[in-house]
């Protein structure tokens, strides 16, 4: 497990990570009937930061995802999003306030088309009315052609402008993953939340979305927290790593950091001695 | 050879002129005295039928939805714009302020059936809804006063016409069709194929699941008024469960999510059982026997219906043909219009 940092990175404390983070949790933690499934969770993301977050099956990680996008309601503590309280914020709140997440089991929009899924994505940046779509006036067809435009602009990313037309279900495995990245990037958010993006993928498609996931953040300028299990590709994109174990975060720091923690090793090997 | 594509402005202007020319040719076949009354009155209640298939499968094939009491909204609309119509003076003013005020009337009752029920996740629409659809007719059996009652609304102007059913066809289908292919649209069917990723892509779903639902009891309710001036005479027994279920057959046979699947599919069911019925003793008896078997038919062996979600424009035909001529002598193309 002993892999250096990626040297092509910028070091993080070079980078001016903004003022306010991100995403900021204060004692996160949520119960479901008498059981914690997390548990004081505090972690903050810096703009245009890359995080982790890693741990065994049922840890708690996709809870954590669930949790900041509103899916699930936390029973204690807060959390901000760039800044601004999320208590009273839905899913659909927390997207527009810049939260845009993928599956680890992928929700695409299988009988629509590549190009319809990143335009579900693009929903709120049109502003036609039904009216106007019905009558089919100029504003209609003016910001269905801009919008399309920039659909295809963003599934140049993944190099997918060409499959626009196929149906996203139809898509190999690999390329539902990358599809659903696009889709994420089209709600123009500000962090971006990845569930298990190389789960599935063979070595090269995940040598392949490493690049991917530092070239967003460099174009998009955005923020990035991941989970997954591939600990190359862990060890080599995050600049920071949260490690979590039965609901709690039992480690945080650099991959290297974290690679040398008693606790992680503990976590993930079991106790010295232990048969 | 790639197939020829027409620009939208002109694929529109090729769907206009089409529409206009059937609605000559119906109309002139139809002063010709070429069907007699009964025909004509068929003809009006596919028309009728059409609209109410097109607009469930709004609800149930866009939307993804499972409402049974969509003979609801067309008994709420019948009687709407029955009663406006008996109110005002004859004239056709009066005949396009029934259906219109038959329409928003339905919607009203969607909205308000809509709102708790599509902001649970489930099938709590499918028991809402059939629980209106038994309240409605009660209801109006009830207010006998204003309803007739149980033996029925009479006397209703007759104001259904070849025309009439037929601009309110071709309008039900232009509108939904322009509505589908908008950001509006595409938020229906996206929370049609997976609603947690719908909301997670900021689209807001209780107010497109409500808009699409209320949409479909528009239309139904302008059917409903169609039908009160079709047949001259109402009953609450016509607007039964097995009404609404008849609807539903029609969308999913015709597959749910294409509005061609359901026109055909309407017209056949519609015309079909009215011809057998008279040639074929006792057919009634075995209708819903035959319509379950040719259900589960389709089941088995087309799941998503005969023509899928496959959707189909006038034009298009237009498009194919254009093919046909300039791909002579080049390899033809093997695609059927």
């Amino acid at each position: 497990m002993a892999q250096r940092h990626d040297p092509r990175l910028p070091i993080l404390a070079e980078r001016d990570l903004g003022k306010t983070p991100v995403i900021e949790c204060k004692k996160l933690g949520i119960d479901f009937g008498g059981l914690t499934a997390v548990d004081d969770f505090n972690i903050t993301v810096g703009q245009t930061e890359i995080a982790g977050l890693i741990g065994p099956n049922g840890a708690g990680k996709t809870t954590i995802f669930n949790l900041l996008t509103k899916v699930y309601l936390p029973t204690r503590g807060s959390m901000y999003l760039n800044g601004s309280d999320t208590r009273d914020m839905n899913t659909i709140a927390a997207n527009r306030a810049g939260i845009a997440r993928t599956f680890q089991n992928i929700r695409l929009f299988k009988e629509l088309t590549v190009l319809e899924n990143v335009l579900v994505g693009l929903h709120n940046k049109m502003s036609y009315k039904l009216p106007e779509a019905v009558l089919r006036l100029p504003s209609y067809w003016r910001e269905e052609r801009k919008t399309r435009e920039k659909a295809l602009d963003l599934l140049s990313i993944f190099d997918m402008q060409d499959l626009h037309g196929a149906k996203a279900g139809s898509l190999p495995y690999g390329s539902q993953r990358r599809l659903e990245i696009v889709r994420a990037l089209a709600t123009d958010p500000i962090i971006l939340l990845l569930d298990e993006p190389a789960a599935g993928m063979n070595p090269s498609e995940t040598g392949e979305l490493m690049k991917n996931i530092i070239k967003i953040r460099d174009t998009f300028h955005i923020a990035v927290l991941l989970i997954e299990h591939d600990m190359h590709l862990v060890m080599n994109v995050c600049e920071v790593v949260g490690v979590l174990n039965y609901g709690r975060l039992i480690a945080k720091g650099s991959p290297k950091e974290i690679q040398d923690d008693p606790l992680v090793i503990e976590a993930y090997l079991g106790k010295k001695g232990e048969t | 050879m790639k197939a020829l594509t027409l620009k939208m402005p002109v694929r529109y202007a090729i769907n206009t002129v089409l529409l206009a020319l059937l609605l000559l040719a119906g109309s002139a076949l139809l002063s010709a005295g070429v069907f007699g009354r009964a025909q004509t009155s068929v003809i009006m209640q596919i028309g009728v039928y059409i609209i109410l298939a097109v607009s469930l499968n709004v609800a149930t094939g866009y939307l993804g939805q499972l409402p049974l009491g969509h003979a609801g909204f067309m008994a709420v609309g019948a009687y709407a714009g029955a009663i406006l119509w008996k109110a005002l003076p004859e004239g056709s003013l009066s005949a396009v302020a029934g259906i219109i005020f038959g329409g928003i009337t339905a919607a009203v009752f969607g909205l308000i059936i809509g709102i708790p029920a599509l902001r649970l996740k489930g099938d709590y629409l499918a028991i809402i809804t059939l629980g209106f659809g038994e309240i409605i007719r009660i209801a109006i059996v009830n207010l006998s006063g204003i309803t007739g009652g149980a033996p029925g609304l009479k006397k209703i102007p007759k104001y259904s016409n070849f025309t009439l059913v037929y601009i309110c066809v071709i309008l039900t289908c232009v509108i939904i069709h322009m509505f589908m292919k908008s950001r509006h649209g595409r938020a229906i069917l996206s929370i049609r194929e997976n609603e947690i990723a719908a909301e997670s892509c900021g689209v807001n779903t209780t107010y497109y699941k409500v808009m699409a639902f209320t949409a479909s009891a528009f239309f139904a309710g302008i059917a409903g008024t169609l039908y009160a001036g079709n047949q001259g005479i109402i009953a609450p027994s016509e607007f039964g469960f097995l009404k609404s279920i008849d609807i539903l057959v029609m969308v999913v046979l015709g597959g749910m999510g294409s509005m061609i699947g359901s026109i055909v599919s309407a017209a056949v069911l519609t015309a079909l059982p009215l011809f057998l019925q008279s040639s074929l003793k006792g057919f009634n008896d075995y209708r819903m026997i035959i319509y379950s078997l040719l259900l589960i038919l389709v089941m088995i062996f087309k799941p998503s219906g005969l023509f899928g979600t496959y959707d189909f424009s006038l034009s298009f035909l237009i498009e194919k043909l254009g093919v046909k001529k300039s791909a002579k002598g080049e390899k033809q193309d093997g695609a059927k219009a």
